[in-house]
């Protein structure tokens, strides 16, 4: 208790340094929770998908889309539960800004393939009665003010022309994991405009979407699929969905590399910052510890006192920075919406900024410590005067 | 000395034998103190003196224990403390030494009281006993009305009674001093040696005191003087 009531006041000794310092500390966990959250919403779409779904695409790129027909043979396949297709939309609302990813899929099997997508069941059933039907995550509904019945225009950027749907539906995402900001309609829809505008782009799907009766199955279905359409005008690739999702992140791996490292080094320097207010502080008052060791207290009782002021600096920057993560990631969340669906602290976050704190403190606190407990009582007390 | 003036004589509290310390200067060992040996009484109230450098400050370091010799033997109340490990030192320290220092050396973050409670940290006291123990003190040198004052808040001569007042109040078998008048004007300094005198003549206890004040001196019963290295006298 003395020694807690004794580093508290030590810390407080020079006001302003300490307080410079705890918010230096304070901004930079916070920064490294962001940074960690970012790498973390990066990666949301992996940490979403189904052990029990695959997808099957072009086997030259997902540029090249797969015939329809193909649908049949994949769902004659053994281990082969439900198929379901899609085809990214890429379409624009208003504005370029408005960023959002949109899909035309067959409804019944898609959102039977993917219960996280929770539909009210009229909605659900007015989505499929409706050739010219969509549906919207919660909060891409909430982003642009949409209500079910809402006309919604798409200029269409793959697929040109303008095209419009009407909202018969918004869904909301069963796991905390799931991407509210999606926009579906129906594939349906998009192959009867195309019938009459590009005849040539009839028919076609981006990927089909595999859901299987045992994961376990999920290597020996896709060695099968792809065997099947070997040699034909449009050879499949097929991997889980989880492997399907990584293929998109390793496209921008670099990105999340650099996200990694400034994180790390925006901890690196922190460190720097406190080890040199806690060496200022041991070589402010090395006469006093000389003079507690001259008193009988023992090293332990120094190295404490120093290792205890480090912790309680670093501790509080540490819990005003977790606690104002929360409410910065969630305004973050909101700007970024469109491009990070899914952006929450994840409890490793916190574990990280605690580990951090804890590496911070015991190194900031080693140097000092060590030079006061070895100091000679002689030489220390002849600092002072 | 007769047998009579042996049993009237009190007994060695610290017994110095051939000690010599010496400090390394740019490459140079610089002798310090040459073979010293000596006793002093317990109840005794000594002055150390002799010009700078003489060594006196490091034969006080070395009796009570913050600093080690190079050769001989210290012995305090019994214990040759040149054969104890650092932290079996610092325990003894805490149990045998009371400090008094030129500067005070009080904790600025500490009150009056809890610079004095220290030393009763490493005791088995509980609370109350130490706040008696700490009060009792404050009374002895006259500041138990300001117990709840910072050193920043208190003169010169008051932080040298608070100073006092923690060397003694774990009522340790010696009492070191080293020029424990030196920051203070005279009128202070006459309070704070009338009060050492009290403890010695009161109270018993044995104080070793280093001094360059002729003055500070004279309250001590004996006074040795050191130069280079040697004590160059009989005691007065």
């Amino acid at each position: 208790m003395f020694l807690l009531k004794l580093l508290v006041r030590n810390a407080f000794r020079h006001r302003l340094r300490t307080l410079l310092t705890i918010v230096g500390i304070t901004i930079a966990i916070l920064a490294f929770g962001l940074l960690r959250t970012v790498v973390s919403a990066w990666y949301a779409g992996v940490e979403a998908s189904s052990a029990s779904r695959l997808v099957t695409r072009n086997a030259i790129s997902l540029i090249f889309s797969l015939p329809i027909s193909y649908q049949e043979r994949l769902r004659r396949m053994p281990g082969v539960r439900q198929v379901s297709y899609a085809n990214w939309f890429g379409g624009v609302y208003v504005t370029e800004k408005n960023f959002f990813p949109n899909f035309a899929i067959e409804p019944r099997s898609y959102l039977a393939l993917y219960p996280e997508f929770v539909l009210d069941p009229r909605e659900k059933e007015d989505f499929f009665h409706d050739r010219k039907g969509a549906v919207a995550g919660r909060k891409l509904a909430a982003r642009f003010g949409w209500k079910v019945g809402d006309s919604i225009p798409l200029r269409g950027t793959i697929y040109p022309g303008s095209w419009q749907f009407v909202l018969r539906g918004i869904y909301r995402g069963a796991e905390k994991s799931t991407d509210e900001n999606q926009f579906f309609f129906q594939w349906e829809f998009l192959n009867e405009t195309l019938l009459k505008t590009l005849p040539r782009r009839t028919n076609q799907v981006g990927v089909y979407i595999l859901g299987l009766a045992n994961p376990s199955l999920a290597a020996q279905v896709s060695r099968e699929v792809d065997a099947t359409f070997k040699n034909s005008l449009a050879e499949t690739l097929t991997e889980t969905e989880k492997a399907f999702q990584l293929s998109f992140i390793s496209m921008t791996e670099a990105i999340v590399v650099a996200i990694q490292i400034v994180s790390f080094m925006v901890i690196a320097i922190i460190m720097a910052v406190v080890a040199n207010t806690m060496a200022m502080t041991a070589r402010e008052r090395i006469g006093e510890y000389a003079v507690f060791k001259s008193l009988g207290f023992s090293w332990w009782h120094i190295a404490g006192m120093i290792f205890g002021e480090s912790f309680f600096i670093t501790f509080t920057g540490c819990a005003l920075g977790v606690l104002l993560t929360f409410p910065v990631a969630t305004a973050f969340g909101k700007e970024l919406g469109s491009f990070f669906p899914v952006f929450q602290v994840a409890p490793m976050t916190l574990y990280l900024d605690l580990v951090a704190a804890v590496v911070i403190a015991l190194i900031a606190g080693l140097f000092p410590a060590w030079r006061a407990t070895t100091i000679k009582i002689a030489d220390g007390l002849r600092r002072i005067g | 000395m007769t047998d009579a003036e042996a049993l009237s004589t009190p007994s060695p509290i610290v017994r110095l034998r051939n000690v010599s310390k010496s400090y390394r200067r740019g490459g140079q060992i610089v002798p310090v103190l040459e073979e010293i040996s000596f006793d002093i009484a317990e109840g005794e109230f000594l002055a150390l003196m002799g010009p700078s450098g003489s060594g006196k400050s490091t034969l006080l370091n070395l009796i009570a224990g913050i600093d080690s010799v190079d050769n001989g033997a210290i012995m305090v109340g019994g214990v040759d403390i040149t054969t104890l490990s650092e932290s079996e030192l610092a325990a003894w320290r805490g149990l045998n030494v009371g400090f008094i220092f030129q500067f005070y050396n009080l904790i600025p973050v500490l009150t009056a009281f809890e610079n004095v409670e220290l030393p009763l940290l490493l005791t088995r006291l509980s609370r109350k006993e130490r706040r008696e123990h700490v009060a009792l003190a404050l009374r002895i040198v006259g500041l138990d009305d300001r117990m709840d004052h910072r050193p920043g808040q208190l003169s010169g001569g008051q932080q040298q009674r608070v100073a006092i007042a923690r060397a003694v109040v774990s009522d340790p078998t010696i009492l070191v001093a080293d020029e424990p008048t030196g920051d203070l004007d005279r009128k202070a300094a006459e309070e704070i040696l009338h009060l050492m005198d009290r403890l010695n003549r009161e109270s018993g206890k044995t104080i070793i005191m280093v001094t360059h004040d002729p003055r500070a001196a004279e309250k001590a019963r004996t006074i040795r003087h050191l130069e280079k290295g040697f004590l160059n006298d009989v005691p007065s």
